[in-house]
C-alpha cells in the first residue's frame, strides 16, 4: 500500500510538470512517467490486462507525441502568468477538494464489498462463456455492447482524423482525372 | 538514403518478426491468459511504426500504404459487428453461437478467439493509421506519392 501511494505521488508530480514544463519534448517525456508509472499501479492492484494495455498504448502514444513535437518548429513554450486564471482555478480547486472530501467521506473501503453482478460474473464466467480469462468473458461476452460501442469510436475517430488531415481530398483527384481526359471541371 | 543507420536497420529487420508474432500470440491467447484483441493489436501496430520509423516513410508506405491500413480497419470493424450480429441466428446479439468446447484450450469458449482476432485487425490497422495522419500526411513524401509526376522538394 507505502508503494501505492508513493506511486500516486509520483504520478501527480509528473503531471505538474508536464504541465508547467517550458520544453514541450520534456513536458512530453513527463506525461509518459505517467504513464508508465499508471501502469505499475494496475500490476499492483492485480489488473495485468490493463496494465499491459495500458504499457502498450503509452509507448505508442509517446512515440506519436514526439514525432509531433519534433517535427513543430517551436517546441519552447512562451509563458504568460495570467493571475486572474491562477487565482480562479485555485478557487475551484479548493471547492472540488471541499466537495469531494463531503462526497468520498462515506466511501466503503477499496474494492472490500464485491457487488452482486460481479459476484455472479466470477461464478458463472466460465462456465457460461468457457473462456478461462475472465475479463475476455465479461469484455466480449457480458459486456458484449461496450466493446462494440469502443470499437465503433475508435472507427469513427480514424475516419474524422483522416478527412481532417488529409490536404487532398478526393474531388481534387477527380478534377484532375477529368481534366487529363478532356472533360470540364464543373460537370 | 532514408531512415536510421544500418545498426538500426539490422536490428529492425532481426526484431520486427518477434514483436509481431508475440502481437498475434496476445491476440490469440486473449481468452486464456492476459491480453486480448487490443493489447496484441497495438502490439503488431508497434512493429509496422517501427518499420516505418527505422527504415524510412517511402519504404513503410509502399509495402503497407494508408488506404491499406484504412482497409483493414474496415475489415476489422465490420468483422467484429458481424460476429455479433451472426448471433442474431440463434436468438439474441452478441450470442456465443459457437459451442464452447474444453475450458483451457486454444479453441475453446465459441465465438470469444473471433472476436479478439477481429480487434486485434481492427486496433493494429487504426494505431497505423493514426500514426500516418498525425506524422506524414501534408508533408513532401505524401504529396509526392499522390502525384507521381512532380518531383519531391
Amino acid at each position: 500500500m507505502v508503494l501505492f501511494v508513493v506511486l500516486l505521488v509520483f504520478m501527480i508530480i509528473g503531471s505538474i510538470i508536464a504541465i508547467e514544463a517550458r520544453n514541450l519534448l520534456s513536458s512530453v517525456i513527463s506525461v509518459g512517467t505517467v504513464g508508465f508509472a499508471l501502469s505499475i499501479a494496475f500490476l499492483l492492484l492485480g489488473a495485468p490486462d490493463i496494465a499491459i494495455t495500458q504499457i502498450v498504448v503509452e509507448v505508442i502514444a509517446l512515440i506519436i507525441l514526439i514525432r509531433g513535437t519534433i517535427s513543430l518548429d517551436n517546441t519552447a513554450i512562451e509563458k504568460h502568468r495570467d493571475t486572474f486564471a491562477m487565482v480562479s482555478a485555485l478557487v475551484f480547486f479548493g471547492i472540488f477538494l471541499a466537495f469531494s472530501y463531503v462526497a468520498l467521506k462515506d466511501m466503503p473501503e477499496f474494492g472490500k464489498p464485491l457487488m452482486k453482478v460481479s459476484q455472479g460474473y466470477l461464478q458463472r464466467g466460465l462456465q457460461r462463456t468457457g473462456a478461462a480469462n475472465i475479463v475476455m468473458s465479461i469484455v466480449l461476452d457480458f459486456r458484449g455492447y461496450d466493446t462494440l460501442g469502443e470499437a465503433t469510436v475508435l472507427f469513427t475517430s480514424i475516419l474524422g482524423a483522416f478527412v481532417v488531415l488529409r490536404k487532398r481530398g478526393r474531388k481534387k483527384k477527380e478534377e484532375r482525372d477529368r481534366a487529363r481526359v478532356g472533360i470540364p471541371g464543373d460537370l | 538514403m532514408q531512415g536510421m543507420t544500418i545498426i538500426v536497420k539490422t536490428v529492425v529487420r532481426i526484431v520486427t518478426s518477434f514483436i509481431v508474432l508475440y502481437g498475434i500470440y496476445i491476440v490469440l491467447y486473449g481468452h486464456l491468459t492476459p491480453g486480448g484483441g487490443f493489447p496484441g493489436g497495438v502490439i503488431v501496430a508497434a512493429a509496422y511504426i517501427l518499420i516505418m520509423l527505422a527504415y524510412g516513410k517511402e519504404v513503410a508506405l509502399r509495402s503497407f500504404g494508408d488506404k491499406s491500413a484504412s482497409l483493414l480497419d474496415n475489415l476489422g470493424a465490420f468483422g467484429f459487428l458481424a460476429i455479433a450480429l451472426l448471433g442474431l441466428t440463434g436468438g439474441y446479439f452478441f450470442l456465443n453461437f459457437i459451442n464452447h468446447g474444453q475450458p483451457f484450450r486454444l479453441v475453446s469458449a465459441g465465438t470469444l478467439p473471433l472476436s479478439n482476432i477481429a480487434i486485434g485487425v481492427k486496433v493494429s490497422a487504426c494505431l497505423y493509421a493514426v500514426f500516418i495522419a498525425l506524422a506524414i500526411f501534408g508533408r513532401a513524401v505524401y504529396r509526392a506519392m499522390e502525384e507521381p509526376g512532380k518531383e519531391e522538394r
